[in-house]
């Protein structure tokens, strides 16, 4: 099972990025989970949401305190946002920032496995709005193969209709440019 | 034949009572309830539900238009939460004295103060005694099922009692994950339309809810309690029915590594899930523990639960709600009475967790088991006790 803990903010897509990640995992017959922060959600405020993949159905209700991945959509939360809690000692973090991996390590404060894509320039070239969630899932898939890429075309589809095309170049993009650092 | 799909699990209840056909939702939002009405109200909306979606002002006047629809002759669903089901609470004694078989989703969430929009059963708890038949899914396929078997039970002529299906809020409510979701022929084949025994008809005119002078109302009292008695045999066999259609079996109690555990660990509701994978890690570790949970919590299956821990010596019971004032929460108070009343002597601990949304951990259940076992083994009797308090 690999749980994958996303730091975003009101509004900017962390539960859609963890629903479309979980359709696309029950689609190829996995077993998935994909939760928020329970609770009131302010537009703008950091907010966590959770996504648990497993090829075993999964008995489990506890929130995620040990992810094996951490993906973070917007590059202030990097210094602020606590990403690197819990975060497993061999684990990967995932972060949307215009700087260089050793810069993102610096700010967070983690060490390890670092994979770092611009996703707010994709998105805004690709889709003309600085949203990074949808852009962001090219990154995670790029550091931790989750789900086949094809398997998210349909959840897109059905998610965002006539910009589904968008929003999976703007993804592919960034399968494209993510750069990892073991 | 279904399909797989991923899906929250509040669309899970909304579609299948979309696909139990209803024919009037009386609901007003509340959180954690909100997305199950929402999406109904879609569906009606959008014209994929033949159904009467009345958005009322208040809980209190959704139980009632509820009881009104149902006395009509409609299939009736409503959903409701922590203090939305307070507000119903003088109603839904109507809504079972009528014999009016409405099924009402209860997104568990616990009463305020301080006020907290989170998941436990103290809602459902304050509840207990409205001679609803009332039980607990565990995930969200049960959530679906347990809906659309809840109508079935509800209005067997046997039967023709409310239903409340509970389901934690949050915990389960707000999760994605997969569902099979059964077609409409194959829900239609087990859930035949309702076909009330009698109703509210202008042109066959009947009176409902007469006042019970009190030489008619301790035997009022009794028929409705005898019904929710004997409604344990309808619902096994609409259990039983629903294995036989779809291949999912539920049973009133559920064991899981219960045959040879010296320990037995007592879930009701969500808890049951975390606490299965922290039986697992409790045997990889040699502890011979166990599991039972309970599914039907009313009517209360006395002998499924005598018979699933006839092997045990001790039991840890989790309640999710307190009972102020008295020594245990009200699930270990139900299992203390009944081991008492069949002269079965075990030793029974009781930690009230997951308040207000407070998240139970494996650790947590390997905490409770620990302690358990080293007060039994010193021969200490314990005292209920509410888990994890920071003090």
């Amino acid at each position: 099972m690999i749980e994958v803990r996303f730091h975003g903010r009101g509004g900017q897509g962390a539960v859609t990025s963890c629903e479309l990640m979980a359709q696309a995992a029950i689609a190829e017959g996995k077993y998935a989970q994909a939760f928020p922060s329970f609770g009131p959600e302010r537009r703008g405020a950091p907010l966590q949401a959770f996504l648990r993949i497993s090829d075993e159905p999964i008995r489990l209700r506890e929130k995620i305190y040990e992810p094996d991945v951490v993906v973070v959509l917007d590059p202030a939360l990097l210094a602020t946002g606590n990403v690197r809690d819990g975060l497993k000692p061999g684990g990967t973090l995932v972060a949307n920032s215009s700087k260089t991996i050793e810069a993102v390590r610096g700010e967070c404060g983690y060490t390890g496995r670092t994979a770092v894509v611009d996703a707010t320039k994709i998105a805004e070239e690709e889709m003309g709005v600085p949203i990074t969630n949808t852009t962001m899932l090219g990154a995670l898939l790029k550091a931790a193969l989750l789900v086949e890429l094809d398997s998210l075309k349909a959840p897109l589809d059905a998610r965002f209709g006539k910009i589904a095309g968008k929003n999976l170049k703007s993804l592919e993009r960034a399968f494209t440019e993510t750069q990892i650092e073991e | 034949m279904g399909q797989r799909v991923g899906l929250e699990v509040s669309l899970a209840c909304s579609e299948a009572v979309k696909l139990a056909n209803v024919d009037v939702i009386a609901a007003y939002p509340i959180t954690p309830q909100t997305h199950i009405v929402e999406h109904l109200s879609e569906l009606v909306a959008d014209g994929h539900l033949d159904a009467e979606f009345v958005p009322v002002e208040s809980e209190h006047t959704a139980m009632s238009a509820c009881v009104g629809s149902s006395a009509a002759g409609a299939r009736t669903f409503t959903s409701s939460a922590a203090q939305g089901l307070a507000l119903m609470h003088e109603i839904l004694f109507i809504a079972s004295s009528l014999r009016l078989p409405i099924v009402m989703a209860v997104a568990n969430r616990s009463l305020s103060g301080p006020i907290s929009i989170w998941n436990d059963h103290s809602d459902i708890m304050a509840e207990r005694d409205i001679n609803w038949i009332q039980y607990f899914a565990e995930n969200g396929q049960e959530v679906l099922d347990l809906t659309i078997a809840a109508f079935k039970i509800a209005e067997d002529k046997r039967v023709t009692l409310p239903v409340a299906v509970n389901l934690d809020g949050f915990v389960l409510t707000h999760v994605i994950e997969p569902i099979d979701m059964p077609d409409q022929k194959e829900v239609d084949a087990y859930l035949p339309p309702f076909a009330p025994q009698q109703k509210l008809d202008i042109a066959n005119p009947i009176s409902m809810g007469l006042v019970g002078v009190p030489e008619i109302y301790t035997e009022a009292k009794k028929a409705c309690q005898v019904a929710l008695e004997e409604s344990y045999g309808v619902i096994k066999e609409h259990w039983d029915g629903f294995a036989k259609q779809f291949g999912r079996q539920y049973n009133p109690i559920e064991t899981y590594k219960a045959d040879d555990a010296e320990i037995l660990l007592v879930t009701m509701g969500s808890l049951g899930e975390t606490c299965m994978s922290a039986v697992d890690q409790m045997r990889a570790d040699g502890l011979k523990v166990g599991q039972v949970r309970i599914r039907l919590w009313r009517p209360f299956p006395a002998d499924d639960f005598l018979a699933a821990v006839k092997g045990a010596k001790s039991l840890v019971v989790m309640d999710r709600a307190l009972q102020p004032g008295s020594a245990s929460g009200p699930v270990a108070t139900e299992l203390k009475s009944l081991l008492f009343d069949r002269g079965k002597q075990m030793y029974v601990s009781n930690f009230v967790a997951g308040l207000g949304g407070r998240d139970v951990t494996r650790a947590d259940f390997a905490g409770m088991v620990k302690k358990t076992m080293e007060a039994q083994s010193a021969g200490q009797q314990m005292a209920c006790e509410m888990w994890g308090v920071k003090e």
